[in-house]
């Protein structure tokens, strides 16, 4: 693969809360229709990361190029057309409540691209139907399952045409039963070639999609391989450690 | 008591409807640009950098630390001696009244507001900052719609306030419907039918009001921000 194909570098990221350092020196490459998936314990710093790569938290230190460009997050109009590019997906969805399914996927069209209300709304509707929720459009958050609510954040984020996008626990929060249609959601746009990073405990689901695992403990990229490698029988890795744990935990669902 | 109707009908009524249109210009601009700068004030209390917060801080604490009273008679009376550079500014007593009652009506809204932009979860700014929005959209268009559907109940109690209070103008001259009472009753003698009509006439003001604020309560109500169910 030539160097081309990186969308996304991000360079020695440092993150700390005082004196608790719960970033150090994250390094990743994220090349073009590549799934990522981070995984390791609560608190390994997997959504520390993810924030910090969308400047939600801003890094302590640290460096990141977007399609060869380095950006720099200083401009306040760089590093909001940045986070156009990198959508985001959260673990309890963050819709906004004050409006419907459809208005939630047209404001940020509408408010930071500019466009006109009436093709923003043709689009917001071409996004709900890509995710199953056009029948729903009317709806208000309050109105709708968790399932459905994160169905609506992905078509929120895809609106934007982003480059990256980067999920934060999207099943975390969900009724067990619900995980199925988000998780679906998800295979169709690994399978449609979107580039993203993704944190999640269901390892089973995302050991067929993913084209590397990353690792993450006490704020460290502790190690980043295929999942193939890190699960083999003969492997010994932390990763396959962690796995058998929450295996026995009852992954399985 | 037919005595009464007959006088508040031939004596009273005439002279109150009069003055109720002046206390329409009176309440009507003074709740408008009360809401308008209460909700600047809150913002900028609850998001402003730390010297802006710090001089709404200060507004807000002189303009409910006083008497209102207090506020309008510096506004008709001692304004006009404050001279600055050879310039002062003389106000009319409609004028000053609609000054002073703005100025102390935002000062309590932008509590209510303060009140309702406290309550917006963190995810929606992060929501908000994750599309790409400024602060300044992300407050315009995600923020205050649910903070000030959060705040309407105190809003409107405000606004309730407001037309009450407004009958200080009085006291600096403005012939609304309490100095238009005051007036009838000095001139005939008849504090009673005089008072006593007025006092209904607030009375029903403030229902109608009321009416208002609890339809424009479900004209902006969506599921989630519904005013509760009990009443």
């Amino acid at each position: 693969m030539s160097a081309n194909d990186v969308i996304l570098r991000i360079d020695r990221l440092n993150k700390s809360f005082g004196t608790n350092h719960v970033l150090k020196d994250a390094t990743l490459e994220l090349r073009r229709g590549e799934l990522k998936v981070l995984i390791g314990p609560s608190g390994g710093g997997k959504s520390t990361l993810l924030q910090c790569m969308n400047f939600l938290l801003p890094p302590d230190s640290g460096r990141i190029w977007l399609d060869g460009n380095e950006i720099k997050f200083k401009n306040k109009r760089e590093l909001y057309a940045y986070r156009q590019a990198v959508g985001m997906i959260f673990q309890d969805f963050n819709l906004f409540d004050h409006l419907s399914a459809m208005e939630n996927v047209r404001i940020a069209l509408t408010k930071v691209k500019g466009i006109p209300k009436k093709a923003a709304t043709e689009r917001a509707m071409a996004e709900l139907e890509r995710v199953g929720m056009a029948g729903k459009a009317a709806l208000y958050p309050a109105q709708l399952s968790g399932g459905q609510k994160q169905r609506v954040s992905v078509a929120r984020a895809l609106a934007m045409d982003p480059k990256v996008l980067l999920l934060d626990e999207p099943t975390s929060a969900l009724d067990p039963e619900l995980i199925g249609e988000v998780l679906t959601v998800i295979k169709d746009l690994a399978k449609s070639g979107m580039t993203m990073v993704m944190a999640t405990h269901q390892i089973t689901f995302s050991a067929q999609l993913a084209s590397e695992f990353i690792f993450m403990e006490q704020g460290c990229i502790i190690e980043h391989d295929t999942p193939a490698v890190l699960l083999a029988e003969s492997a010994n890795s932390r990763t396959k450690d962690f796995c058998a744990k929450i295996n026995e935990l009852g992954e399985s669902a | 008591m037919e005595e009464y109707w007959l006088f508040a009908s031939e004596r009273v009524i005439p002279g109150l409807n009069v003055a109720l249109l002046i206390s329409a210009k009176l309440i009507v601009p003074s709740a408008l640009y009360g809401m308008l700068l209460g909700v600047i004030t809150g913002v900028l209390r609850v998001y402003g950098f730390a010297w802006v917060r710090r001089v709404a801080d200060i507004y807000v604490a002189l303009f409910r630390g006083t008497p209102l009273v207090v506020q309008l008679y510096f506004w008709y009376f001692a304004l006009p001696y404050i001279s600055i550079a050879g310039h002062s500014i003389v106000l009319n007593a409609m004028q000053a009244s609609i000054l002073g009652f703005a100025l102390c009506s935002a000062a309590y809204q932008s509590e209510y507001v303060r009140g309702g932009l406290l309550s917006i979860r963190a995810g929606q700014f992060k929501a908000a900052k994750a599309l790409g929005m400024s602060p300044l959209q992300t407050v315009l268009h995600v923020v205050l719609p649910q903070a000030i559907r959060r705040s309407m109940p105190g809003i409107g109690n405000e606004i309730i306030y407001l037309i009450k209070y407004s009958s200080l103008a009085s006291i600096i001259t403005v012939e609304e419907l309490m100095g238009a009472a005051r007036s009838i009753a000095k001139a005939t003698w008849r504090p009673v039918e005089a008072y006593g009509t007025v006092a209904i006439y607030y009375l029903v003001l403030v229902t109608l009001a009321m009416w208002l604020l609890r339809w424009a309560e479900d004209y902006f109500s969506i599921p989630g921000f519904e005013r509760s169910k009990e009443d």
